[in-house]
């Protein structure tokens, strides 16, 4: 590991919970609902985190508790089922449908779990029903993702094909962008999960090679690996150089020939360098500080040091996996300061102090940084873009070098208009 | 367990955020796990506001709940009062602090401080965002004014007049994210200041508790939204004899009203002149310009809070000309005057949490016009029906940067654009009506009406989703079929009125059991409804 310095934090954090991961994960697979358990509170986030009212039909919900729900619990599991019975009969196109755990139906300790299992045997094959914790009271923002994917790792066939399996959820058009590029390296088994269907999940087994894309899938990582999948290590896909040491260690886990693997990334390295250029300028001796939040804050800080040239005051963590990260660690410079956990106004005290040329945050900081005359860039961003692999590269780093720029145009005008 | 896909209210204790950020000094310490939080960004980003809201979440976690949450949210209140240094401090919980019931409230008052501490009990499990609010405001001036001398019996609201000085009302009611509250306050301030009429305090928008407690100061007090402010108003007029204002000034008609209520609550003359020509509003005079004709009897579609949608009704119907043919509200509270006013129109008032029921209705009715909230605006975009927004829930739309107020005489010129707007122009219109044969106006001309151009749901029955589907099989077995001929003389009918011609040739066929439908059935059916 690296001399990187790591501190923990606790106190008032200003993160969003695993039920906000619905907001992508419900566009990846169609025919997949996500059907909170909850409150109005978690309907009113979901909605909020969504942003934009744009959908006609939503594939996600909240069975919303009442009153009388809390009064006694097997009133609660009679009124779920009603509710999904009423969903499915509406929603006839549903294949699979994720029950999701809030803080309410943890803390009154309603059984998710066994109310998936008698689901499916009511529901009897035509829909699978699947349960996972998204609660504010044991997951972060991205850890939903995690959850619902470990959910689904039980289901997955067995194979002891020899195969390569990218794990995490990517824009469509990247995925197939890398899939290409392993199969300009010879592997031909290269599947995705999730799946874009509910219903097609790859199958797993000892031969199975598992490439994470994410860097949240900590407990998807470790059931997978139970299944007898071997995790490769590798820093995260962002960037030419993560990218390009993610590919590498498909590559030799692959037995490709090192020289194929030059001949197959190096131009393509070379045509994002050149694509870099205009934002490194722009971002280089740039001070950046990033407030936990995706779990992405790590590999993005590692990204913009390596290769944009940016100076890092503070990376922001929302939890470590240290074995995870390792990869990752090993790459940043000694003495980076690595905040784990949060105490958000201490951490607001810092950025002041510190007076960052960017700042990496949620969405509910942003525009209250920017009235304090910071640059920011909003963490939810990147789990929405397209930012992943060698040609992402330069899109990456043109999301952070925009701020920036703006920043420089608005000011520019000031100057000229007085 | 309630089903919901999209909500038009939040919880109960988002709208003590509404409360607690809209004013000055005060904190709220909110005992809540993480997620939460995300409120924040219902502030920072819908509102583009530059500050964060004055709350600490105290963000407990599972393994937190085994040991002391107690000594947690003691651990917060206490950094938040050092930090902040608030002038008074609201104590609450979100839905899942309700269960553990820490009650931090009492836990605060425990703690021996000198300022005002407001303990919120605001029950998740069965009430909203406006009610929230609403207790919220009220807990507030409730308790900062509990050491006020009461003097219901002497309150007098004309006594200025010997006291030689302008009359002062307090506006309460306005809030962040309310709809469009922060220009309402100025165009209502504007009005007062014409006639000679004072602001004391405005609350809770701009507030801080120092102006809360000299609220009793004013002769009488003006509720501007009944949601947030009714129950304080009724608490004051109870405790301090304040007499307070029930119109609303939506509208120009309720804007005549409101002026005369307040001058004769205050004992005021109401200047002549202003009564009989009646408006300084554009909205009078356009309304009835030749140009306006389109609109007389357009049918319109009415959904959303209780006070916006009352004031939509009248000025529909009274002031514009339009022919109400749907009313509801999400508001519970509000729902027996929107029950009321629905009756008075004929209709009966559709009160309701469902926007699937909501978009239910619209159909239902063939509105030509949809005057709604944000998710009214998607269904209505669904249905190819023009659309204008009126109410919450708050989008950043609905956060304009121009001065754009609903309430006084600038309030009804800013109502007549943006209902107008979204139907056809009037020249514009009567030139597609008269020359609709033209093959400029034929079924390819792109309208105003968004990217199905006019084509109602004529195409929207094509598309191959669930939603369709589900109209399609909501349609009884034996209703009449479209022969291609009659189909093809409905498509001449201009398409704003064709959904509601197909509705009414059907209706017709059912009627004389008529089970296809051609070029003569559509003619004896428009017949039929015009005689």
């Amino acid at each position: 590991m690296s001399g990187a310095s790591l501190l923990k934090e606790t106190g008032p954090r200003e993160v969003f919970c695993g039920l906000t991961s619905i907001v992508w994960l419900h566009r990846r697979m169609p025919d997949a609902f996500f059907l909170v358990v909850g409150s109005r509170t978690c309907a009113h986030l979901i909605q909020s985190a969504a942003g934009v009212m744009i959908f006609a039909e939503p594939r996600f919900g909240t069975a919303i508790l009442e009153e009388r729900d809390l009064a006694g619990l097997a009133d609660a599991h009679e009124e779920l089922d009603r509710v999904v019975k009423n969903l499915l009969t509406r929603r006839p196109e549903i294949r699979t449908l994720f029950l999701v755990g809030s803080c309410p139906s943890e803390v009154i300790k309603i059984d998710l779990a066994r109310a998936a299992e008698r689901l499916n045997s009511q529901f009897n094959g035509k829909v699978t029903i699947l349960n996972y914790s998204g609660s504010g009271i044991e997951t972060t923002f991205t850890q939903g993702e995690d959850g619902a994917l470990k959910a689904f790792v039980p289901l997955m066939p067995s194979s002891d094909k020899k195969q390569l399996l990218l794990v995490g959820t990517l824009a469509n058009a990247v995925e197939d962008r890398l899939i290409t590029i392993f199969k300009r390296l010879g592997i031909e088994n290269v599947d995705s999960f999730p799946p874009r269907q509910s219903t097609e999940l790859p199958s797993i087994g000892p031969e199975t090679k598992v490439l994470l894309t994410q860097p949240y899938l900590t407990d998807t990582a470790r059931v997978l690996k139970d299944r007898g999948a071997e995790i490769l290590p590798a820093p995260f896909p962002l960037g030419v150089e993560g990218s390009r040491l993610w590919i590498e260690a498909a590559a030799k886990s692959f037995n490709v020939d090192q020289s194929l693997v030059t001949s197959t990334l190096e131009p393509l390295i070379l045509r994002a360098r050149k694509a870099l250029k205009p934002y490194i300028e722009k971002l280089t001796g740039k001070k950046l500080f990033l407030l936990p939040e995706s779990q992405l804050e790590i590999p993005l800080a590692r990204f913009l040091h390596m290769e944009c040239g940016m100076e890092l005051l503070e990376i922001g963590t929302p939890y470590l996996n240290r074995d995870m990260m390792k990869p990752e660690l090993d790459l940043l410079p000694d003495k980076t300061r690595i905040v784990e956990g949060q105490h958000v106004e201490k951490q607001l005290d810092r950025v002041r102090k510190n007076q960052p040329d960017l700042v990496v945050c949620g969405m509910g900081l942003a525009n209250p940084l920017e009235a304090e005359g910071f640059s920011t860039k909003w963490s939810i961003e990147m789990v929405f873009s397209p930012i992943h692999g060698i040609d992402q590269a330069s899109d990456l780093a043109e999301l952070f070098s925009r701020p920036l720029h703006r920043h420089d145009l608005l000011n520019t005008k000031q100057l000229t208009s007085t | 367990m309630e089903l919901t896909l999209w909500t038009y209210e939040g919880p109960p204790h988002i709208g003590a955020m509404r409360i607690a950020s809209s004013m000055k000094g005060v904190h709220y310490v909110l005992h809540a796990p993480q997620g939460d939080t995300y409120a924040d960004l219902l502030f920072t980003m819908i509102e583009r506001r530059g500050q964060r809201p004055p709350v600490t979440y105290t963000t407990f976690q599972a393994r937190d709940l085994g040991g002391d949450t107690a000594e947690l949210v003691k651990g917060h209140i206490r950094e938040a009062v050092d930090r902040f240094k608030p002038e008074a401090l609201l104590v609450g919980e979100s839905c899942t602090a309700e269960l553990i019931q820490d009650q931090p409230g009492s836990l605060a008052k425990g703690m021996g401080y000198e300022i005002p501490i407001i303990s919120l009990e605001l029950p998740a499990y069965s009430k909203k965002e406006n009610w929230g609010a609403a207790e919220t405001f009220y807990q507030l001036v409730r308790g900062l004014l509990k050491d006020s001398p009461k003097s219901e019996s002497e309150h007098n609201p004309s006594k200025w007049k010997t006291e030689g000085r302008r009359p002062r009302v307090n506006l309460l009611g306005p809030s962040l994210l309310g709809f469009r509250c922060r220009d309402d306050v100025l165009e209502v301030q504007k009005i007062l200041a014409h006639h000679g009429i004072d602001i004391n305090v405005v609350a809770p928008l701009g507030a801080a508790p120092a102006d809360i407690i000299r609220i009793n100061e004013a002769d009488a007090n003006i509720c501007l939204y009944p949601e947030i402010a009714e129950s304080t108003c009724i608490w004051l007029e109870r405790n301090f004899g304040h007499p307070y204002t029930k119109t609303i000034p939506i509208g120009v008609g309720a804007t005549n009203d409101f002026l005369n209520e307040i001058h004769q609550l205050l004992g005021m003359e109401l200047p002549k002149q202003e009564e009989e020509d009646g408006s300084q509003s554009r909205l009078t005079w356009y309304s009835k310009s030749v140009d306006s004709n389109y609109l007389t009897g357009k049918r319109v579609f009415i959904f959303g809070d209780g006070t916006h949608v009352l004031a939509a009704s009248r000025i529909a119907h009274k002031e514009l000309g339009f022919e109400v043919v749907g009313l509801g509200t999400y508001s519970r509270e509000m729902a027996r005057k929107v029950r009321d006013a629905a009756k008075e129109l004929g209709l009966e008032a559709l009160i309701t949490n469902d926007y699937l029921a909501v978009e239910e209705a619209i159909k239902e009715s063939a509105p030509e016009l949809v005057l709604g909230t944000q998710m009214e605006r998607h269904s209505a975009k669904r249905l190819g029906i023009p659309c204008a927004v009126i109410s919450t829930p708050m989008h950043v739309q609905d956060v304009p940067a121009r001065y754009s107020p609903q309430m006084g005489w600038e309030g009804a010129n800013v109502i007549f654009d943006d209902w107008v707007h979204p139907l056809m122009m009037g020249l514009e219109e009567h030139l597609i009506g008269m020359f609709r044969h033209d093959f400029e106006f034929t079924d390819g001309h792109q309208s105003h009406l968004g990217h199905l151009g006019g084509h109602s749901t004529e195409k929207e029955t094509k598309a191959p989703s669930f939603y369709q589907e589900k109209v399609q099989s909501s349609r009884p077995e034996h209703f009449p079929h479209w022969t291609p001929e009659g189909e093809s003389e409905l498509a001449k009918i201009p398409f704003f009125v064709r959904g509601k011609v197909r509705k009414n040739t059907e209706k017709y066929a059912n009627q004389i059991g008529c089970k296809e439908i051609d070029g003569e059935t559509l003619l004896d059916a428009k017949a039929h409804f015009n005689a």
